[in-house]
């Protein structure tokens, strides 16, 4: 059985059909072809499938396709700027080495988003208690926290840390 | 794909029950963090499900009744619970224990009313709502009635919920959170996304002077195959200086629960968690509540 699917996908209007048992992990990746969506371990315990819904960070594993219904979705695909370039938080991960085996990364990415939009500043405790609904099996932490603070303070020109 | 033979998406509470009494087989679904998982590792493969995903403005969100009491949609995720301004002006201590449940991404989906209805003795809230002498009220095709969380466990998963009635509000009673502060503890292996080895949760209402404590609650999970009050231990405490409560509850404690051995821990050190969480719990409740201790 196939129900319409009509949402908002890296700010464009998508409506697709699906199968409702599917994940929103099995939407983005098989019927909309947005692979930055990892599946790891598919229980919502890795984060790789990490995409934001309205503008929260979940786990797409373990969400259904059909709650979508009329969200805005945002995944990795949706991050580069008009001229195709990296955005900021992409490119902060890549100036701070923070991408090993690059599984992990989207998900971090989208968390990332997440935290930068949030407007706040943050402890390096905080940043690493709001990452710690992903897992890096390279454990490559310290290189992705380093990233995570760059994106935040160069988004809130806090270069050099809180005043 | 998920192995799910129907999904019926319910528009209203009144079309979940409808839903729920036309198919007797059928399983509630909120935030899908537990039934999804068990539905992955078979142990729900080829359930049929009513979804009340969608029904967030009758089932979600935190208010202060005009009594005073707080009513806690039963479908706020755990983030709702733990950022409400409500929670934190009236009981900081449940928001701090819901924001100790998984990591950020499932604190974001998974609901409280979820984690009271699988009647799991891990689950954060539980312990806390245990504490808080929580009221929970249930809808059926005939009407709703209330049942106090102290009756709410009936056995490993088993809660007093019947198929067709749906859970629609988690009341915490104004005389059971006026005047208490309270400290919540998981102890877990990891810091982060892990179930707790034992969790405890400990109110505490101060003397006027802040040297004695009137009354503690405490409540445990994981200390038993259901979330715990220990009843013994906070009569131990009543009237007593708060350091010397601090310094009995917790072997007062040990005589409240029976943890069991499992491959997360032995029953020895679950024992050995209920006698010294006891007090350093207290001993925070009571520092949050303003006592130099």
């Amino acid at each position: 059985m196939i129900e319409a699917l009509q949402c908002t996908v890296n700010g464009r209007a998508v409506e697709v059909g699906i199968d409702p048992r599917e994940s929103l992990a099995d939407v983005l990746r098989e019927r909309l072809g947005l692979t930055s969506v990892k599946k790891g371990c598919e229980v919502g315990e890795c984060g790789a499938c990490t995409v934001l819904v309205d503008g929260v960070a979940i786990d797409s594993c373990i969400y259904l396709g059909v709650w979508a219904q009329g969200k805005r979705i945002l995944t990795v695909e949706g991050l580069q700027t008009e001229s195709g370039e990296l955005s900021p938080i992409q490119r902060a991960f890549v100036e701070e080495a923070a991408v090993q085996c690059g599984f992990c990364t989207p998900g971090i990415i989208m968390s990332a988003v997440e935290i930068v939009g949030s407007g706040r500043q943050y402890t390096r405790d905080e940043l690493r208690r709001l990452i710690s609904g992903h897992l890096c099996r390279c454990t490559g932490y310290q290189n992705i926290l380093n990233a995570v603070e760059r994106a935040v303070n160069e988004a809130h020109k806090f270069v050099g840390g809180a005043e | 794909m998920y192995d799910i033979a129907s999904i019926y998406q319910a528009r209203s509470v009144a079309d979940a029950i409808r839903a729920l009494q036309a198919d007797p087989s059928a399983l509630v679904i909120a935030g899908g963090t537990d039934v999804l998982i068990k539905v992955r590792e078979g142990k729900l493969a080829g359930c049929s499900l009513v979804s009340i995903h969608g029904l967030g403005e009758e089932l979600s969100g935190v208010t202060q009744a005009s009594g005073g009491d707080i009513e806690i949609g039963p479908l706020t995720t755990f983030r709702g619970v733990a950022f409400d301004p409500v929670i934190r002006r009236c009981i900081p201590v449940l928001g701090e224990a819901v924001d100790q449940a998984g990591g950020p991404q499932l604190r974001a989906a998974g609901t409280i009313g979820g984690n009271v209805c699988n009647g799991i003795t891990s689950a954060d809230s539980a312990s806390t709502l245990m504490a808080l002498g929580a009221v929970l009220r249930v809808r059926s095709p005939r009407g709703e009635r209330e049942v106090p969380i102290a009756q709410w466990y009936k056995g490993v998963g088993k809660v007093d919920l019947a198929h067709e009635e749906l859970l629609v509000k988690i009341v915490i009673p104004r005389a059971n959170c006026e005047g208490y502060t309270g400290h919540y503890i998981k102890y877990a292996m990891r810091s982060a996304m892990d179930i707790a080895t034992l969790g405890v949760s400990c109110l505490v209402k101060l003397s006027a002077d802040k040297r004695t404590v009137e009354e503690a609650r405490l409540a445990f999970g994981v200390a038993g195959p259901v979330p715990m009050r220990a009843c013994g231990a906070e009569a131990a405490v009543r009237g007593l200086p708060i350091g010397e409560a601090v310094g009995r509850i917790g072997r007062a404690a040990l005589e409240d629960v029976h943890p069991r051995s499992s491959w997360r821990a032995s029953k020895e050190f679950r024992l050995q968690l209920v006698e010294e969480l006891s007090g350093r719990a207290l001993r925070e409740a009571a520092r949050k509540g303003g006592a130099q201790i």
